[in-house]
């Protein structure tokens, strides 16, 4: 859906007062126990296990019902969830966790270390997606005792790094209704999860609905407060805001409403719009150069485009105060990883541009045109396809002609990433707390053909391959923080992939509801301390 | 039984045309570029190359497009329809599971604008060029003009958000459990503007069509005769008139019913009704091609059964149909 500056304006005024007055104080309000928590759930997974697969459309449901080893707290932070302590030895090489005792499965078996160590092994190390990255030098999980579980790493392991990542990465399944049942990811299990969490799993109907019960054996004092939380399958946007309106939808996650109806959602009281609780997925919008075409391969080139266009401009009309200019593949938010300097930035300016244009040697032919680029838009969200245009329409001005190739989802991923059939790509890269996870595989070489998000643009560079190596097992907290310096520093002078714009998802939520939105992931997060107001 | 072993000989002849339509849709979901692999990696948001690869080959997509076909083609002939990749089910279960939502939809709205399409048609044609006319086909027109998603939409904020007469989506009440009467009318309440929205569109069509069959018939000479034997005006409209203006709108129906199948995406979606034209587009987006291509059989299946209800009609409508003559 287009839409006019005056919409993005209003919504700008809308979301801002929402940011700085999130939650309206209620202090004195006693916690509600019971009620029924709806939720939007529009695109629906194959299968609903997050120690299986690492996405938002899984964590929505399975985050409730299935619990990690750790999660990151309000101030960003690491706590226990279902580990109660862990500590690295110097060496970087073995990790131990002291599990929480007393925990039971849905199904009344105890949780101990046999289940982390077969999820680690049998799960995380060879399906989760960035999981098997991550754990890729994982040799054991060793269990001296039910309540302690020694992962051991053959490369060293920085601790800070697994922290980060285990809040999306380290969901752990019941070892008892896995092992031994088959393929692992055809198990029925999957579609009916069993977890420790506040929540238990009860229907399933695909195409309309998931329901989950409170979980009345709950390890947490006095949790949860729902009764039961009802995910309702709406895959079209307009119809998921009417549904809100008509209170039968309490809450979108994840920006899944359209920019026009969060706008006007923004505005009535019965409903909060807001950023807050998704600092943990933030996301820059990318351009992504392919090296074989020649034009591309010529760091003018790149640098020229970078110039010509008018970020500053584009946020404002068309994205309004949920956007900021980015800066390299580390977005702001990441207080641990930021650096103070993010080499090149490229502001707009149209001269410097022809300049660059002209000194590479590609002079304007008859009509103006220089050459011409196919540019694939990623089918993730609206903003992407009206950055599709607004490029398009910028590099007109430069002489550089965009024919705007688009592509569903699947369709996208295997021209670009797999047939490399693309000049230009737009996307997003989605930022996972550590550049670690899945920032730096968009950079290094050697990525195998096909993977998804990774470096796929015929660009190869061998100091950026040494500093992600260096810092991938770098225990030394400052250490990496430097390396990762170097790291965006070394991205924005070569200039393989642009982002500059940065973005976090939005929330769309009943004003009835309380303790929302007070964790990083919280669309994620377990939603154990959650409640309803009458 | 002449009619019978028509609409038989009509019947087998289809079944050619169902795997020519089969093939067709299995060869040209070949030509969009990615697999169901890649659409999982994409609603994932990433993989390992190893992982992909183990996923080929467990849908079986590591085979030619011609070995894909064949297996294909000999598991339908033994009515086997294959294992959907991404509801993890036999396909058959799948559509099963949706097919009533689907039906319902179809028939309530079909049956809606059939019926009013007749009422509205003949009062038109009774009231000819004058204002109930005018009002009449002017409404047909706006009816037609409307996309249907609009009009849901418009719905859903007119009478489940400001009225709050009705739910805004959704095929039950899931927050409170249900049975008997009280589900079926909770049903009934859900599928209203679902109904209305998908039906005003054909009504449209069938008030036309019906319109201008009536205008036709009025003229000819048996009504001339059956008014100059002295019977009443709604005697002729209704026993004389109708019974010859309604072939043009069984034919229709028969035609049109396959259509509904595909116009019902939108109202599905826009009213989150669990129906087979979601889940046809789910499985092309997905690329799930057992399931895209078990939509499209029992879809062809449903147009040949109401074509052959349509047969057996024409025949009681029309007794030379029988006669051959």
């Amino acid at each position: 859906m287009d839409m006019t500056r005056r919409a993005a304006l209003l919504t700008s005024a809308a979301i801002a007062s929402n940011v700085l007055f999130p939650q309206r104080s209620f202090a004195q309000e006693t916690p509600r126990k019971g009620g029924v928590f709806t939720v939007h759930y529009g695109a629906e997974q194959r299968q609903l296990n997050p120690s299986l697969q690492a996405s938002t459309g899984v964590y929505i449901i399975g985050g409730k019902i299935q619990e990690q080893l750790v999660d990151l707290a309000s101030a960003g932070n690491t706590v226990g969830v279902l580990a109660e302590s862990w500590e690295a030895t110097p060496d970087g090489k073995t990790v131990t966790f002291k599990l929480r005792k007393g925990v039971t499965w849905h199904d009344g078996k105890d949780f101990t270390s046999a289940d982390v160590q077969f999820t680690a092994m049998e799960m995380w190390k060879k399906i989760l997606n960035y999981g098997s990255t991550l754990q890729l030098f994982l040799t054991a999980v060793d269990t001296p005792d039910p309540h302690t579980a020694i992962f051991r790493y053959e490369r060293p392991m920085p601790l800070p790094l697994l922290l980060r990542a285990l809040p999306d990465l380290g969901y752990i399944s019941p070892r008892h209704l896995y092992e031994g049942k088959g393929d692992i990811r055809q198990n029925p299990v999957n579609l009916a999860p069993v977890g420790t969490g506040p929540f238990k799993f009860v229907q399933y109907e695909r195409g309309q609905y998931v329901i989950a019960d409170r979980n009345t054996n709950y390890w947490r004092p006095n949790a949860p407060y729902l009764d039961r939380i009802v995910w309702r399958v709406v895959t079209d946007r307009s119809a998921a805001a009417a549904q809100m309106e008509a209170g039968q939808i309490h809450y979108s996650p994840f920006s899944g409403l359209t920019i026009s109806d969060l706008a006007r959602l923004g505005k009535d009281p019965r409903f909060i719009v807001s950023t807050k609780g998704n600092e943990g997925n933030a996301r820059t919008n990318t351009i992504e150069f392919n090296f074989r075409r020649k034009e591309l391969a010529d760091i003018r080139v790149r640098r020229a485009i970078a110039h010509a266009l008018n970020i500053p401009f584009f946020i404002e009309n068309f994205l309004g105060d949920f956007a900021k200019r980015g800066t390299g593949p580390i977005p702001s938010v990441s207080t641990d990883f930021y650096p103070a300097d993010n080499g090149p930035q490229y502001p707009y300016d149209k001269a410097v541009a022809i300049k660059l244009l002209d000194e590479a040697g590609f002079k304007p032919g008859a009509g103006g045109t220089r050459f011409t680029l196919r540019l694939l838009p990623a089918p993730w969200g609206e903003d992407i396809s009206l950055f599709a245009t607004f490029i398009q329409q910028s590099l007109a001005e430069v002489g550089i002609r965009i024919e705007i190739v688009r592509n569903d989802g699947g369709g996208f991923l295997k021209s670009v990433y797999a047939d490399h059939n693309f000049d230009l790509a737009s996307g997003w890269h989605q930022y996972r707390n550590d550049p670690a996870v899945s920032t730096t595989v968009w950079y290094r070489s050697g990525q195998p053909v096909g993977a998804p998000w990774t470096n796929q643009w015929g660009w190869t560079d061998e100091t950026m391959d040494k500093i992600i190596d260096d810092a991938a097992t770098e225990v030394d907290a400052a250490k990496r923080k430097a390396l990762y310096g170097d790291f965006v520093r070394r991205a924005n002078s070569e200039l393989p992939i642009w982002t500059p714009i940065e973005q976090i998802f939005l929330t769309a939520i009943s004003a009835k509801a309380r303790n929302h939105s007070n964790t990083p992931r919280w669309g994620s997060a377990s939603w154990h301390d959650l409640w309803l107001a009458e | 039984m002449r009619v019978l072993a028509l609409a038989g000989r009509r019947l087998a002849a289809s079944i050619p045309t169902l795997f020519l339509i089969l093939i067709g849709v299995f060869l040209l979901l070949q030509l969009a570029p990615g697999d169901t692999v890649d659409a999982m990696m994409a609603q994932m948001g990433g993989g390992d190359a190893a992982t992909a690869k183990q996923l080929r080959e467990f849908y079986g997509l590591d085979l030619s497009v011609g070995a894909q076909l064949a297996n294909y083609l000999w598991r339908l002939v033994r009515f086997d329809l294959g294992f959907s990749a991404i509801y993890g089910k036999p396909v058959a279960t799948v559509i099963l599971e949706r097919l009533p939502a689907t039906i319902l939809l179809m028939t309530a709205s079909l049956s809606f604008a059939f019926f009013f399409g007749i009422v509205f048609g003949v009062l038109a044609a009774r009231r000819v060029n004058r204002w109930q006319d005018t009002l009449i086909s002017t409404l047909g027109l706006i009816f037609y003009a409307m996309p249907t998603f609009w009009f849901g939409l418009m719905a859903i904020v007119v009478f489940a958000i400001r009225l709050q007469w009705l739910p805004a989506g959704g095929f039950e009440d899931i927050t409170v459990s249900r049975s008997g009467l009280s589900r079926t009318l909770d049903i009934a309440r859900h599928l209203l503007l679902p109904t209305l929205t998908l039906g005003l569109f054909y009504l449209a069509i069938y008030l036309r069509i019906m319109r201008g069959s009536m205008l036709e018939v009025l003229n000819l000479d048996f009504v001339r005769t059956a008014r100059a034997k002295g019977l009443d005006e709604t005697r002729v409209v209704v026993k004389h008139v109708l019974r010859n203006a309604l072939l043009p709108m069984v034919t229709l129906i028969g035609l049109q019913a396959g259509t509904m199948l595909g116009g019902s995406v939108v109202v599905e979606s826009v009213f989150s009704l669990p129906g087979l034209g979601r889940l046809a587009y789910e499985s092309v987006v997905q690329r799930d091609l057992n399931t895209l291509l078990g939509i499209v059989f029992m879809s062809a299946l449903l147009v040949i059964i109401v074509n052959f209800i349509v047969d057996l009609l024409y025949a009681r409508l029309d007794p030379r149909i029988t006669t051959g003559s």
